[in-house]
């Protein structure tokens, strides 16, 4: 039988100040790369066309730039998109020469027609395999209902781990939650991934499975209360991580097999989906373990509840002996190897 | 033993159910018969799961009414109007499963799968289709009208600053190319030769040449969009006649050499209007060789339109199409009844058949503009399929070998649940007559990663209370009883924010959203019901069992 960190006893909450180094390291610079140069929003959001096209031959960027420029679109991006050739060309709202006349709509067909021109005619030399105009209005539009979104997921989980759990629990899992979202930010702007209202939904998906992880680790903290009513706040998040490690390491063992197999097979337009949820298990782990659970601690402190046991969180590890559970033994010596 | 059975029923009953909706079925679509260019019905065999249109390929229209050029007051009404007839021309024009549905008040999404000609299908949409008949300007009173205009413009273009540049057009015009165009003018330019000498430079009548009918004009193609901006101006709108209404021609009639666009002054009454059409077809005149529409009137239409053509005979009649006048209005020899022709000259068959169809589906009450537009290729659908099953068949063997290596029975156990699934999750995909998106894929197999969670937690919960020495048959009840409250928490808390994304995404995202919804459910019952059930059947053969295979 193989068993991965069965009885573990690892002091993660030890740790914590490093981790709180380490995920201000990655966090600061990445928002305030955000904050100084934004992000790259998809043309769902800032309006404008977006043509796919499917070359003959690898023609290269610059040939379809000169095709754009000899048509009066200037400032259109152009990037090669999976397969040598294939290209995206990306018009934008609010750039002075990129769209035709102020009309998302007739920019597609202009810059149909100019690679027309330069390439030669439509099926043979090139072909167009998507196209999306949008205009402002609806560019707006999704702009609000994503922050809405994202608004209302954090009131809907709020409310329901209010009612579920201690109120202290939900603000610890709210603040971990915020700072998943804070951290993916500073990773999408890192790998400067698109935007698009799909990787939205990837930000909420992860929201929700972050929240699982704080919730499972959360349910064993609050069996374990019950059960151990001599020991602190602080090791009992310990025994509950521990405990509950090696579902965490199974469960983001398959989990991360499914966003991998996603990000290297199932093409260039869920790309930016399948890595930031695969950023986000191992940022929603993380702050399962070093953000939920340590506040939630700080949380006890500041605001003791019943057993007031948060306010001798803090004392110094090991003053009380920590008690894994009785264990019929035998098979920890492999799993300690394995580690 | 009569639980186990009941369990077995109640897994058996939502299999087949699934199974059954999962069947393929014979789905009838209308597809346009190349040969005749006819809609035809066509029955197909295929598994009954709507795929989106960024998996089968195919256009997406957001559209709104157009408030450009003036604004509509009931926008709600118009846009459902214009739903009854958009949707009249795209059943006629034939596309499988066309999706045409008012979102919010006062916007018509359009959704036609599989179609390859987007910029014809847009244009079919959007085309008002309008149709009038109008009497020329018989009594020429808009020529007579010319150098009242002309005064007026001079007086104002010395003295309004801002029409600089249209001035600088006119008298450039007429500094070089006046010789020319009076010589090569068509024949009836001694009109407008007459108003020109007589009024020196008019900055309106300059550009204007006589055509060969009353109320025709001819205007040089590069001329158009001065004319244009001249005509629109106020002092020049008020000094138009009343009861005359100018009107661009379609044609572009090349005389020497020159391209010069029709303009007609005609009566603003029109004498019928396509309100009355009851049916339109397209044919070849043979001989001529012209694309025609021939169009019926309905009786009462009939009656009217012979009075009215019984009153003017002699006269010209513009054929007016959403503003624009069909080539050169014909002169009406005699009453015309209920049957009429439109010519096309030299167009395309398809572009008569095209007409014919919006005419027969009637007008758009407004104009409509598109605000968001997406076209997907078949192919680019294809192939993100064909990504999409490998992604998902590469994770989900990923996700077997490390259940079945690291739980191995109970992990079999867990992947044949998982198998009941992704059956499950397909056929509520199918049942509730959801859309599988491209999103949606990702969102199916990034859920089977997740859905073996629950098994996680309660094999790992046998664990622990296997290790506090229970026994098995106790192990494993109380692993299901304490895995509950976090397996029930954590489903939750993602169904909610899937719910939230379904409000407020759209088409792809909200694919998606259902995906993850319908998964969350299907998960909660194999993983917890349906091998639960399995544990009972195992335990049940060997009720001696000592250890557990988990």
């Amino acid at each position: 039988m193989i068993r991965l960190f069965a009885n573990a006893n690892y002091d993660f909450i030890k740790w914590r100040r490093w981790a709180y180094g380490l995920t201000a390291a990655i966090i600061i610079p990445g928002f305030a790369l955000f904050l100084v140069r934004g992000l790259n929003y998809s043309i769902e959001f800032t309006g404008g066309t977006l043509i796919q096209v499917q070359t003959a031959e690898p023609v290269g960027p610059e040939r379809i730039r000169s095709a754009l420029d000899a048509a009066g679109i200037r400032d259109a991006e152009i990037q090669q998109f999976g397969a040598a050739n294939e290209y995206v060309i990306r018009a934008r709202l609010g750039r002075a020469d990129a769209v035709v006349e102020g009309s998302t709509e007739t920019t597609a067909a202009a810059v149909d027609s100019a690679l027309a021109r330069a390439l030669g005619p439509s099926p043979d030399h090139y072909k167009v395999l998507r196209t999306e105009a949008v205009g402002p209005k609806v560019g707006r539009e999704l702009q609000g209902k994503a922050f809405l979104a994202i608004f209302f997921s954090f009131i809907v989980t709020l409310v329901y781990l209010a009612i579920r759990f201690e109120w202290r629990f939900g603000l610890a899992a709210v603040l971990a939650t915020a700072h998943d979202i804070l951290s993916t930010i500073a990773f999408i702007r890192y790998l400067d991934l698109e935007v698009s209202l799909v990787v939205v939904g990837a930000v909420l998906t992860m929201v929700g499975y972050s929240l699982n992880d704080t919730i499972i680790i959360f349910d064993r903290v609050r069996e374990n209360l019950r059960k151990f009513r001599r020991q602190n706040l602080y090791e009992i998040l310990n025994l509950s991580i521990n405990e509950t490690l090696p579902r965490s390491v199974l469960t983001h063992g398959t989990t991360m097999a499914t966003t991998v197999a996603l990000v290297l097979l199932a093409g260039e337009v869920l790309r930016p989906f399948a890595l930031v949820m695969t950023f986000a298990i191992f940022t929603g782990t993380f702050s399962s373990i070093y953000i939920a659970a340590p506040l939630l601690m700080y949380i006890e402190k500041r605001w003791p509840g019943e057993d007031a046991r948060g306010a001798r969180a803090l004392r110094p590890a090991g003053s009380v002996p920590l008690t894994p559970p009785p264990s019929s033994g035998g098979s920890e010596a492999r799993s300690k190897a394995a580690v | 033993m009569r639980t186990i059975r009941s369990r077995l029923i109640a897994i058996g009953g939502l299999l087949v159910l699934a199974v059954w909706q999962l069947i393929p079925t014979n789905v009838t679509q209308r597809v346009r018969d190349p040969a005749t260019g006819r809609m035809k019905d066509t029955t197909i065999r295929r598994v009954p799961i709507n795929l989106g249109l960024d998996l089968q390929g195919g256009i997406h229209l957001a559209l709104e009414v157009d408030q450009s050029k003036g604004p509509v007051p009931d926008c709600a009404d118009a846009i459902q109007r214009a739903e009854k007839v958009v949707r009249t021309r795209i059943d006629e024009f034939g596309t499988s499963e066309p999706v045409v549905q008012i979102q919010g008040r006062c916007r018509l999404i359009v959704e036609l799968a599989g179609e390859k000609d987007p910029a014809r299908a847009k244009s079919i949409i959007q085309r008002t289709a309008f149709l009038e008949f109008r009497i020329t300007d018989m009594k020429n009173l808009f020529r007579d009208a010319l150098p009242e205009i002309d005064k007026a413009l001079r007086r104002a273009g010395v003295t309004v600053a801002g029409q600089g540049a249209a001035a600088a057009s006119v008298t450039q015009l007429f500094g070089t190319d006046t010789g020319k165009a009076k010589a090569k003018a068509p024949k009836g330019k001694a009109a407008a030769k007459d108003t020109t000498d007589l009024n020196a430079p008019g900055a309106l009548s300059s550009l204007l040449f006589q055509g060969q009918l009353p109320g025709e004009y001819l205007v040089p193609e590069e001329q158009v969009p001065v004319a244009e901006s001249l005509l629109a101006r106020p002092d020049v709108q008020r000094l138009i006649p009343r009861g005359i209404e100018l009107r661009w021609g379609t044609e572009v009639l090349s005389r020497a050499g020159r391209s010069y666009r029709t303009l007609y002054a005609a009566e603003d009454r029109p004498i019928i209007t396509g309100e009355y059409l009851q049916d339109a077809k397209a044919t070849r005149d043979p001989l001529t060789n012209q694309s025609v529409v021939n169009f019926v009137l309905s009786r009462r239409g009939g009656r009217i339109f012979e009075r009215e053509t019984g009153r003017h005979v002699n006269d010209y009649m513009a054929i007016i199409l959403d503003g624009r006048v069909q080539g050169q209005p014909p002169v009406i020899k005699s009453q015309i009844g209920q049957r009429g022709q439109i010519e096309l000259g030299a167009k395309p068959l398809q572009d008569a058949q095209d007409l014919a169809l919006v005419l027969k589906a009637g007008a758009l009450p407004a104009p409509l503009t598109i605000i968001e537009e997406r076209t997907i290729g078949p192919s680019l659908g294809q192939d993100s399929i064909r990504d999409g099953i490998r992604a998902g068949v590469v994770g989900v063997a990923l996700v077997v070998l490390i259940m079945v290596g690291y739980y191995r029975l109970s992990g079999v156990l867990s992947v044949a649940a998982l198998a009941l699934y992704v059956v499950f999750t397909l056929a509520g995909l199918a049942g509730f007559g959801f859309t599988l998106t491209l999103p949606g894929l990702a969102g199916l197999v990034l859920s089977v990663g997740i859905a073996v969670d629950a098994n996680v937690l309660i094999f790992e919960r046998i664990r622990e209370e296997l290790q506090h020495g229970k026994l098995v048959r106790t192990a494993v009840d109380e692993g299901f009883k304490h895995a509950m409250s976090a397996i029930i928490d954590s489903n939750v808390s993602t169904a909610l924010t899937a719910f939230i994304l379904y409000l407020v995404g759209t088409g792809p995202v909200q694919g998606f959203a259902i995906t993850l919804i319908i998964g969350i459910a299907a998960s909660m019952i194999t993983a917890i019901f349906v091998v639960r059930t399995f544990y009972m059947i195992w335990l049940d053969r060997r009720p001696d069992m000592v250890t557990l295979s988990v």
